[in-house]
């Protein structure tokens, strides 16, 4: 059969299988999460202000992410500099200057003694933090990824041994970080790969990524094999975020809304979007218990999604210009964005 | 390096790689959404009375508060 009608005939079973469980009782319904939860009380009245604005970066912050001691964060500019800084006092403990500019992608370890980072050198290289006022830390560089476009995210997995990265080039990639080898890789996008999450450590070896071919995929990280494929989204895919059980991931895309998939049923259970959001989302991440969805756009704002009820329940406004990465503190207190206007805030 | 980059493979080969994977996933097992949509919700009741940005911090608690001011004597 004719490559094309393979493809089309295979999706449209795919859709079909996902629809025949929905038939077969009549109680499931499209966007079954909102149904279910009609009778969830709904949420008050938030107060979610600016707490900490960080500034020091000379051009746009492209990526952030969070210590695991809950109060140091990294982040990466256009302009090349990466930096760390305590959220509490607002100060600068660290900063680099790479090699390139846009550094698109940046991590802290999980030990909290190396940060991760890389963009247009398509490369990931980790950076030791050292408290040595005589050191350099630029010195102590070590490449470990290196791929064929640019770097767009990268993460450690649950130890600062290994390293996923996200890729330009249409691939993900698993390395050992003291050798520099290429442990797996994970092809079956279509185009760019924009983002990535791992999943909660309870539930096993997976991850999953979002690229410009408007898909996410799930993939199994010893294989190398994409589990399952989701594409509803009508744009690029921007960020991608576990539900913290794991059972579930959000997106947030180019086509101005943000998507809850759920892993067990295979498909699309929410859309957060309304008419009068029409840039693109740039960054989602959920709180602690996963009832609110935060995500990052394009027009400046944050918007702070019901998760249950699919309902907006708080506009953030703040940021002079595009909210670029948004991500939730450990423990759930506070979040942090960083955005095109050159800053970085933390929301509580 | 990882094998490939992307803007080197054809269209075909694009949609070879598509139709191997949708392959794979006809034949996975699926749960009823009515079913997945339950747990999540119980899920999340279960821990948003302990979600420090649904239910609010108390000021005192909050490491993020207003900075106080420091007075020297």
């Amino acid at each position: 059969m004719d490559l094309f009608l393979q493809v089309m005939l295979l999706r449209s079973i795919k859709v079909c299988q996902g629809r025949a469980v929905i038939w077969v009782s009549l109680n499931d319904q499209f966007f079954a999460v909102h149904q279910v939860a009609e009778r969830v009380e709904a949420l008050g009245q938030f107060v979610m202000k600016t707490r900490r604005t960080l500034k020091g970066h000379g051009n746009k912050v492209l990526c952030m992410d969070w210590c695991k001691d809950k109060r140091r964060i990294v982040s990466s500019s256009q302009d090349g500099k990466v930096i760390v800084w305590d959220s509490f006092t607002t100060n600068k403990e660290h900063a680099v200057t790479m090699p390139c500019t846009w550094v698109m992608a940046c991590a802290y370890a999980p030990s909290g003694c190396a940060i991760a980072c890389g963009g247009l050198d398509n490369k990931c290289s980790v950076y030791p933090l050292t408290f040595d006022k005589n050191e350099n830390m630029a010195a102590k560089k070590k490449s470990v990824a290196m791929h064929t476009n640019y770097l767009s995210a990268c993460s450690f997995t649950n130890s600062d041994m290994q390293i996923l990265t996200a890729s330009g080039d249409g691939t993900c990639a698993l390395w050992d970080v003291e050798s520099g080898q290429l442990l797996q890789s994970f092809h079956g996008h279509g185009a760019d790969v924009l983002c990535l999450d791992l999943a909660p450590s309870e539930t096993g070896n997976t991850f999953v990524s979002g690229g410009c071919d408007k898909k996410a995929m799930v993939w199994d990280m010893r294989s190398g094999q994409c589990i399952q494929s989701f594409e509803t989204h009508d744009s690029d895919i921007n960020s991608v975020r576990y539900y913290p059980s794991g059972d579930a991931f959000a997106s947030g895309s180019d086509d101005a809304t943000c998507r809850l998939y759920d892993l067990r049923a295979d498909r699309e259970v929410a859309i957060y979007s309304k008419e009068s959001i029409i840039f693109g989302a740039s960054s989602v991440d959920f709180s602690l218990s996963g009832r609110l969805l935060f995500a990052g756009y394009n027009d400046y704002t944050i918007n702070v999604w019901d998760v249950l009820k699919g309902s907006r329940v708080s506009i953030l406004f703040g940021h002079e210009n595009r909210v670029s990465t948004l991500r939730v503190s450990p423990d759930g207190t506070a979040f942090c964005s960083g955005s095109w206007d050159h800053t970085l805030r933390i929301w509580a | 390096m990882p094998a490939i980059n992307i803007e080197d493979l054809s269209e075909k080969d694009k949609l070879k790689m598509e139709v191997e994977q949708l392959r794979k996933e006809v034949k996975l097992e699926r749960q009823p959404v009515s079913k997945c949509s339950e747990e999540i919700k119980n899920y999340i009741e279960e821990r948003s009375g302990e979600d420090p940005l649904v239910k609010g911090v108390p000021e005192e608690k909050n490491p993020f508060k207003e900075k106080g001011g420091c007075v020297i004597a």
